[in-house]
């Protein structure tokens, strides 16, 4: 009788319901699945077969044209090393300022601690926007530097409160008390003891921003103008968006297989550029993750 | 009384002193990112006076001369203010209603999942797009819509309909806009709601089992009260964003022809100020987004605490 509410028996209703998470989720994972895998497909396909509709499920007369046009683009180059620099560069100051502010405003004995979060919090929900960020940019003679692109955003709000909650709950006071006993001050405590336990918010820290490094293009549109600065980014946008290919598929005869030729360089270039995160993401997912669950406890 | 008081606050006064002292490499580690807020984050805040001056690049922003409300009268006299309200607020209102709600069933349909390898087959999978970049995101949908070569279109046509140019047509802007953004962030979104599912105890669905409940009704009665608060919280957060729809995926995916839906408050700021040097309009907009934005933060903030208990601050 127990399994028997509402006169449906449970088991049943229990199938019901599994079945159809198996159903929705795998709705899901083909819905997210597929573009990507027809990105990938697409991106060694005969372009013609692409253009037909004929490349739906596999490769159709593999080819690896697009990539060899692509890799004899310079410009690409180029703009991998921006990246990889600005990325760097980026990363290593975000890191180092974020994890040691967030250190000291996560400790008790900071006189003004309270008013300092209250202007942190502020700057979430109120902020002076694009323009006079622009002119700050300028009159500060950032603009068209590789600067531009890394002071702005040198400590992301969110993060800051982030790193600052994981040292609150991570940090017990008795253990800053026996160090202090000790004679251990704080730097020393802050290098010897605290960071080697941190290592997980380290790397959080790292992953986040350097995920969004690679990823933006927002500070250098506003703030670049030689295009030996593009990051990957706007190089990508001239190609994907602006559709300058010109280079690429100049020796190609006619004009629709000069457009083929162009898609084809496009699905290769989203391949390339995207790879790097798409192939180490699985292994740090769990690190992504874990930054992300405790940002959600309130600070 | 008077006496005791004062002497008690030259007492506090001292103790911080020698807190301070005590402790000055805390200080130490927060000076840069005390000078970075200032200048980067409030600084421009300063700025924000020239939506109510007439910018003259010789003269600087605080040597500028007031003009009052002329910036804002001329915002909202013109037809583009309607038009830049209408947009954004269509693409924003339409992006929370599809993006809000699909996180919140995603994570309770992997939570209840029996199988531990397929829900880390499907997380892994419906994660990934959050990695990629908005303008690699962009350029696939150009690629997939494309009237010529796209394969929506290919297979539009299988069926028997005739090819569509997605990107120029006014009409399919916020369709694309919200379909992708669904299509980008709704794993992401998830583990947040996943987290709050894990922290609620077995025992109460321990005790639903022995009751004789079903997963349909343990999902109702238990999970979704469970994750209530974050919900909340989430919704306020997102509520702020309103006013606030991103410049970037926005701007890449304006064409010519579609400008007419795709023209929102980030890109005609960015357009006004940064291409056509109207520093006074360009602010002026931007500092009414922002004022409407923290209203609405701090008002659907206040709202939630009255009626569900659960606020952000």
């Amino acid at each position: 009788m127990k399994n028997k509410v509402n006169g449906i028996s449970r088991g049943r209703a229990d199938r019901v319901f599994d079945w159809l998470d198996y159903a929705l989720l795998t709705l899901a994972f083909l819905l997210v699945a597929y573009p990507l895998y027809f990105v990938v497909i697409a991106s060694v396909s005969d372009p013609v077969a692409v253009y037909e509709g004929r490349v739906i499920l596999y490769p159709i007369r593999p080819t690896l044209e697009g990539y060899a046009r692509i890799f004899s683009y310079e410009s690409l180059f180029t703009g991998y090393r921006n990246t990889l620099i600005y990325t760097m560069v980026g990363t290593a100051i975000n890191v180092v300022m974020t994890v040691t502010a967030g250190y000291a405003l996560s400790r008790k004995e900071l006189v003004g601690r309270n008013v300092m979060m209250m202007g942190v919090m502020f700057t979430m929900i109120f902020s002076g926007g694009m323009i006079p960020n622009y002119l700050l940019v300028r009159d500060l003679n950032l603009y068209n530097t590789m600067w531009a692109l890394i002071l702005p955003g040198a400590v992301s709000t969110w993060n800051l409160i982030v790193c600052r909650t994981f040292f609150q709950q991570t940090i017990p006071d008795e253990l800053k008390e026996a160090a202090e006993l000790d004679g251990c001050g704080d730097a020393s405590f802050f290098l010897r003891i605290v960071l080697p336990v941190s290592s997980a918010i380290i790397a959080v820290m790292v992953l986040f921003y350097a995920v969004s490094h690679w990823n933006s293009y927002y500070n250098a549109l506003l703030y670049l103008t030689s295009t030996s600065k593009y990051p990957l980014q706007l190089v990508l946008r001239n190609i994907l968006i602006v559709n300058t290919l010109d280079d690429m598929v100049n020796d190609v005869a006619t004009q629709a297989a000069q457009q083929r030729m162009g898609d084809l360089i496009k699905y290769g270039m989203i391949i390339v550029s995207s790879l790097p995160l798409l192939i180490l993401y699985p292994f740090l997912q769990k690190y992504f993750v874990q930054g992300v669950m405790i940002g959600a406890i309130k600070g | 009384m008077e006496l005791s008081s004062s002497v008690l606050r030259a007492k506090k006064r001292q103790y911080r002193r020698k807190m301070v002292r005590q402790h000055w490499p805390l200080y130490l580690f927060l000076l840069p990112t005390i000078l970075y807020f200032l200048l980067f984050r409030f600084y421009p805040m300063y700025g924000l006076q020239l939506a109510f001056k007439n910018y003259r690049i010789l003269n600087g922003i605080s040597g500028s001369p007031w003009i009052g409300m002329e910036n804002f009268r001329r915002f909202f006299s013109t037809a583009d203010f309607g038009k830049l309200m209408r947009n954004t607020l269509g693409v924003s209102v339409l992006t929370l209603v599809f993006t809000f709600p699909l996180p919140i069933l995603l994570a309770l349909l992997l939570n209840q999942l029996p199988s531990l390898k397929y829900k880390k087959l499907v997380q892994t999978t419906v994660y990934a797009p959050h990695f990629i970049s908005t303008v690699v995101l962009v350029g696939m949908i150009f690629l997939f819509t494309s009237p010529s070569s796209g394969i929506i279109n290919r297979i539009a046509e299988s069926l028997g309909g005739k090819p569509v140019h997605y990107m120029a047509e006014p009409g399919w802007f916020i369709p694309l806009y919200v379909i992708s953004e669904v299509w980008q962030s709704t794993g992401w979104g998830s583990i947040l709601y996943l987290a709050a599912l894990s922290g609620i105890s077995p025992e109460l669905h321990e005790a639903a089992l022995v009751d004789g409940a079903n997963k349909f009704q343990r999902v109702l009665h238990i999970d979704i009260p469970g994750i209530l608060p974050t919900i909340v919280i989430m919704l306020i957060l997102n509520a702020g964003k309103i006013m606030n729809v991103g410049f970037e995926k926005a701007y890449l995916m304006q064409t010519s022809l579609n400008i007419g839906a795709s023209e929102i408050i980030a890109t005609y700021v960015y357009k006004r100020g940064v291409l056509k040097s109207q520093i006074g309009l360009a602010t002026a907009v931007g500092l009414f987004d922002s004022v409407v934005n923290m209203i609405l933060v701090v008002s659907v903030n206040w709202i939630s605490r009255r009626v569900t208990d659960s606020s952000l601050f």
